[in-house]
């Protein structure tokens, strides 16, 4: 039903992939059946709504009934311009975070969405499929208008506080990215917004370190520097993975700095990423900074930084071993531990033991 | 020409050396080492992945657990995480308390690690000597939060059980004894030639080793680093009391050995010091929200316990469960050095050169 | 006893040597029982402790309990162990060490053998324990075993010859190697003893009577530590009680070898107080040398195993060769 029409409706230049979307869509649409009604409703709605075509696609494999619970969903896929041509560029994230996230989004909301089915590979990557586009879209039109706009929307005023969440999500992760871009101090890691910070005596410090991780590793090295204040303004920058190795040799031997002894390294399942944070600290200076560096979920890669300071050797085999981050250039990376035989990595959020009593 | 077969030795995970549950694998050539692959996991117990369902409280009990030998500074590490993360003040009496069952802690730490190595060297009387003094420590704690071994003696923002006048005198008494008692031991042992010999110049490495493998602790120090997180990043009332950290110079295990004496006499200083300016009156709790919800961000603190830097990594989100609770444990970190150490050494080396390191299998695997 | 050794040998006379035999056994069973209760006790002294006071009276039956358990216990033999030589090899350590007692004297008239070369027989004897220890540890088919079998071959064959060289200068002094003759040419005054004369020889050879003893500080075979009980891992029950049982028999000879060689045997300290008799002598005298056994493994940590050859090497065997070569000068000036 919905799907052709969808199609139809679709707009102009997106027929084709309309095709192919309404294929997957069909597929995936037994497949959600039970589960994500919230999910697909929303989307039928928004769709229904904003009268918006090749996001449809996607969204239209979510065929099944209503329930207008999860908005940041729908109002993402209410935002759908240029998602057709969109969704096969932007970047994944993996179908369980997706879910996962949705899920939890739906829960906390009060939604009456049920939780997602348990893990199952061919139903997670048919639903990566489906997750894809409106995120990827989401991001798109944020880097695109800035600050999105939910779609027109009943006036509800639950449904209108759900939204403002979610289009602050939004801001957030448009913040990130002109921060990434611009390479601006943005918000502290870990929250959606926050005011700009005061100054603080440490700030210099940042700036010195950002300076010369900049120097070291290139100018797009940084993907964020703030003053993490919980914590005596402590320096904390995200690094890119790809210039961590860079960045840590700087650190380390750089005079100013020399950060030769690396306290801590631990691993943070963040549902739509992993991190790794490490904590360094000078022991002629005295002073400290935290490095964190993102991994992508599906296939978690983070160069080893084993060979700068050998402390990490373990403590990287222990994030393996229970987040599943592969530590490129590890001397000997195999699992510390659990057993060795051990399937899964018990520290993920989304960890299903095989042995339910175990 | 006479060729040896290489050994494959399996030391542990039973065996009275250990420490705890822990394994090495050893390649033997004859007697001397040319592999050592230690292996963990025994005891893991899944600490940080209960802890994500657990409120700060609830998670108190499980640090206990983790370096059993030294469960006060475990159960700090976490507290003073938290009230980092929050802004609590923390009483002065509270805080006084806190500094004392250290310290205390501290004493009894490495009276047992005292005992142990020499038993592994072979000397059996010095262990009973050592569990005979740890055993009063051991009554004082029982007296104050009812436990011997896993106090789950602090809470965020205070203490729980607040100590006695009687119990003040009680540790002002045992200052003297234990004094005397280190002037006993070191007639003892520390004079004593096969000891000597047995630990002068084993496990040697420098300093930039042992910054590079982020040791902590008498491992640190005892290659001449200064680095007691006591003094350079003072938390609790570390500011307000004399005491020197000693600091070793040749980084073999007699530097081990002589730090970690020369420490229980500095933490006997601070107590002496602690007990003087004690105050009179005061709360055991601070000014808590009934409910513990730290802001969310994150936070990494670290303290010193007797084994080395013992640091606590919150990832909250602002629930009344940390999203993510990572301990930083000195002896996961310092074992790292095993393998390098053991190349070359003589199995009885082994024992010596593990001892040496002071580990807690519970620390290790968390 | 002594002087039916000169007699023909008939069958009565065979029958009283039989009957010596078994009392000494008896007796030297005894010791065992006692000497092992004792080094419990005193250790548990020393350590702030009571030793065992619950298995009878003051705890004295707590070997005889200990024993019994060990004897009911099951058999067992390793699947891949070599069955005949590990059965064999405490019987074969053991047999060595009864055998030693024969030519040790108590007093004038009480001994068993009168060998002119007693000492030699000694030392001869208590090598072959040598060779079952390493048997016990090879026929355990367990490397733990093998290496404690191999560090204790090794810690014995070093320590004999210092033992050995040790004590030729007492047979120079003394010009003969029966052990009465020795014990009886000590004077009765203790300056006169021959410790005092040998001092060097009496030290080392304490340390290598230790050593071969496999006592703390030299107690590497079975270091418990590290080698989780080295050569008889493997080996329970009786066959282990055996082990035990060697073990102390050979404190009981080594320190009546002592009191023979170096402390003046039956003789007094003081010679007006020979009214009391020579065996109360020979007892105090042999209580001491296991009183201080006993105190050396209660308070001294463990040598390493190549510091121990050193030690052995190194040290007291020049020091033996030294002393010999010393009391070959002052016999050869002052005496002769």
């Amino acid at each position: 039903m919905s799907d052709e029409e969808k199609k139809e409706g679709a707009k102009d230049d997106l027929e084709p992939d309309a095709t192919s979307g309404s294929q997957r869509s069909n597929d995936l649409s037994e497949e959600l059946t039970a589960a994500n009604d919230a999910e697909r409703g929303e989307s039928r709605l928004s769709a229904a709504e904003a009268g918006t075509e090749s996001a449809v696609l996607e969204t239209g494999a979510n065929t099944d009934t209503s329930d207008p619970i999860d908005l940041e969903r729908e109002s993402r896929s209410g935002s759908t311009a240029e998602s057709g041509v969109e969704h096969r560029e932007a970047d994944q994230e993996t179908a369980e975070a997706r879910a996962a996230r949705a899920a939890t989004k739906a829960a906390t909301e009060g939604g009456a969405a049920s939780p997602p089915a348990p893990a199952d590979p061919e139903r997670e990557a048919k639903l990566a499929a489906a997750a894809e586009a409106p995120a990827a879209r989401a991001a798109a039109k944020a880097a695109a208008e800035g600050e999105a706009a939910g779609p027109p929307a009943p006036a509800d005023p639950e449904r209108e506080a759900k939204l403002a969440v979610a289009a602050e999500a939004r801001a957030a992760r448009a913040a990130a990215k002109a921060a990434a871009e611009g390479g601006t101090p943005s918000a502290a890691s870990g929250s959606a917004e926050q005011p700009p910070a005061a100054t603080s005596p440490r700030q210099p410090e940042l700036d010195g370190l950002v300076a010369l991780i900049r120097d070291a590793a290139g100018p797009d090295a940084i993907e964020s520097a703030t003053l993490n204040e919980l914590n005596g303004d402590l320096p904390t920058i995200i690094v890119q993975s790809d210039h961590l190795t860079a960045a840590a040799n700087a650190l380390k031997s750089a005079p100013q700095t020399r950060f030769t002894y690396l306290r801590n390294v631990s691993g943070v399942d963040y549902e739509t990423h992993l991190e790794v944070v490490y904590h360094l600290v000078s022991l002629t200076t005295g002073r400290d900074a935290a490095i964190k560096v993102k991994a992508d979920r599906e296939q978690p890669q983070i160069p080893s930084v084993t060979p700068i300071w050998a402390t990490a050797n373990w403590n990287e085999r222990e994030i393996y071993d229970l987040l599943g981050i592969h530590f490129t250039g590890h001397p000997d990376l195999r699992r510390i531990m659990m057993p060795d035989d051990w399937e899964g990595h018990p520290l993920r959020k989304d960890y299903a033991p095989l042995d339910p009593e175990v | 020409m006479i060729r040896t077969e290489e050994l494959l030795l399996n030391v542990g995970p039973q065996h009275p050396s250990t420490h705890g549950v822990f394994r090495i694998i050893v390649k033997l050539d004859g007697e001397v080492i040319t592999e050592a692959t230690p292996v963990m996991g025994y005891l893991h117990r899944g600490t940080e992945k209960l802890a994500e369902e657990l409120t700060y409280t609830q998670i108190i009990p499980y640090t206990d657990r983790m370096d059993y030998v030294s469960a006060m500074t475990n159960n700090y590490v976490l507290c003073h995480a938290v009230e980092t993360m929050m802004g609590l003040a923390v009483p002065e009496r509270a805080e006084f308390l806190r500094l004392i069952v250290m310290e205390l802690q501290r004493v009894a730490s490495h009276l047992v690690w005292w005992g142990t190595y020499l038993l592994d060297i072979g000397a059996m009387s010095p262990f009973l000597y050592a569990f005979r003094d740890r055993e009063t420590i051991v009554n004082l704690f029982n007296e104050l939060s009812g436990a011997r071994l896993t106090y789950n003696y602090m809470r965020v923002g205070g203490v729980k059980w607040d100590a006695t006048d009687a119990w003040l005198d009680k540790v002002r008494d045992f200052l003297p004894y234990m004094e005397k008692k280190l002037v006993e031991y070191d007639h003892l042992v520390s004079g004593n030639e096969i000891f000597l010999a047995r630990i002068r110049g084993v496990g040697r490495y420098d300093a930039e080793t042992a910054i590079d493998y982020g040791l902590s602790g008498a491992n640190l120090r005892c290659t001449g680093v200064d680095w007691d997180l006591r003094r350079t990043k003072p938390y609790s009332l570390y500011e307000r009391f004399e005491f020197d950290v000693p600091v070793g110079r040749t980084g073999d295990c007699h530097d081990r050995y002589l730090i970690r004496l020369e420490e229980i006499r500095q933490s006997l200083r601070i107590l002496r010091q602690a007990l003087e300016q004690f105050p009179s009156g005061g709360e055991t709790m601070g000014k808590v929200p009934r409910v513990i919800r730290p802001p969310a961000g994150e936070v990494y603190v670290a303290i010193e316990s007797p084994r080395g830097e013992i640091g606590c990594h919150i990832v909250s989100k602002g629930k009344q469960e940390p999203y993510r609770l990572k301990f930083r444990r000195p002896s996961f970190v310092n074992l790292q050095i095993l393998p390098k150490l053991l190349v070359g050494e003589t199995m009885t080396n082994l024992i010596t050169i593990l001892g040496g390191i002071d580990i807690v299998v519970g620390e290790v695997d968390c | 006893m002594g002087g039916m050794l000169d007699d023909t040998l008939t069958w009565g006379n065979a029958f009283v040597f039989l009957l010596w035999g078994v009392v000494l056994l008896v007796l030297v069973l005894g010791f065992v029982t006692y000497a092992i209760y004792f080094e419990r006790k005193i250790i548990g002294w020393m350590q702030l402790r009571i030793g065992p006071n619950r298995v009878g009276p003051l705890g004295l039956l707590q070997t005889v309990a200990d024993i019994l358990k060990l004897l009911i216990k099951e058999d067992t033999i390793p699947r891949k162990a070599d069955r005949v030589l590990f059965m064999l090899a405490p019987a074969l350590a053991y047999v060595p060490a009864f055998g030693v007692l024969a030519v040790i004297p108590y007093t004038q008239d009480l001994y068993f053998a009168d060998i002119n070369v007693g000492l030699l027989y000694y030392v001869a004897l208590s090598g072959i324990t040598t060779i079952a220890i390493v048997l016990g540890g090879w026929a355990s088919n367990n490397k733990y075993a093998l290496l404690g079998g191999m560090r204790s071959a090794a810690q014995m064959i070093s320590y004999e010859v210092p033992l050995v060289i040790s004590v030729v200068g007492v047979i120079m002094m003394s010009g003969t190697m029966n052990l009465r003759g020795i014990a009886e040419q000590q004077g009765d005054w203790f300056w006169q003893w021959n410790f005092l004369p040998q001092i060097i020889g009496f030290v080392v050879f304490v340390i290598a009577a230790v050593s071969e003893l496999n006592r703390t500080p030299f107690d590497l075979p079975e270091a418990e530590s590290e080698l989780v009980a080295g050569y008889h891992v493997e080996y329970s029950g009786f066959r282990f009680a055996f082990f035990m049982l060697t073990e102390y028999v050979y404190m009981y000879a080594i320190a009546a070898l002592t009191t023979v060689l170096f402390l003046g045997g039956w003789h007094a300290p003081l010679a007006f107080l020979d009214f009391v008799p020579g065996i109360v002598w020979f007892l105090l005298k042999f209580a001491l040398v296991v009183f201080f056994l006993i105190w050396l493994r209660g308070t001294m940590p463990r040598i390493r195993v190549d510091q121990l050859m050193g030690l052995g090497w190194k040290v007291l065997l020049p020091l033996a060769i030294l002393n010999v070569f010393v009391t070959a000068v002052y016999l050869e000036l002052f005496v002769k």
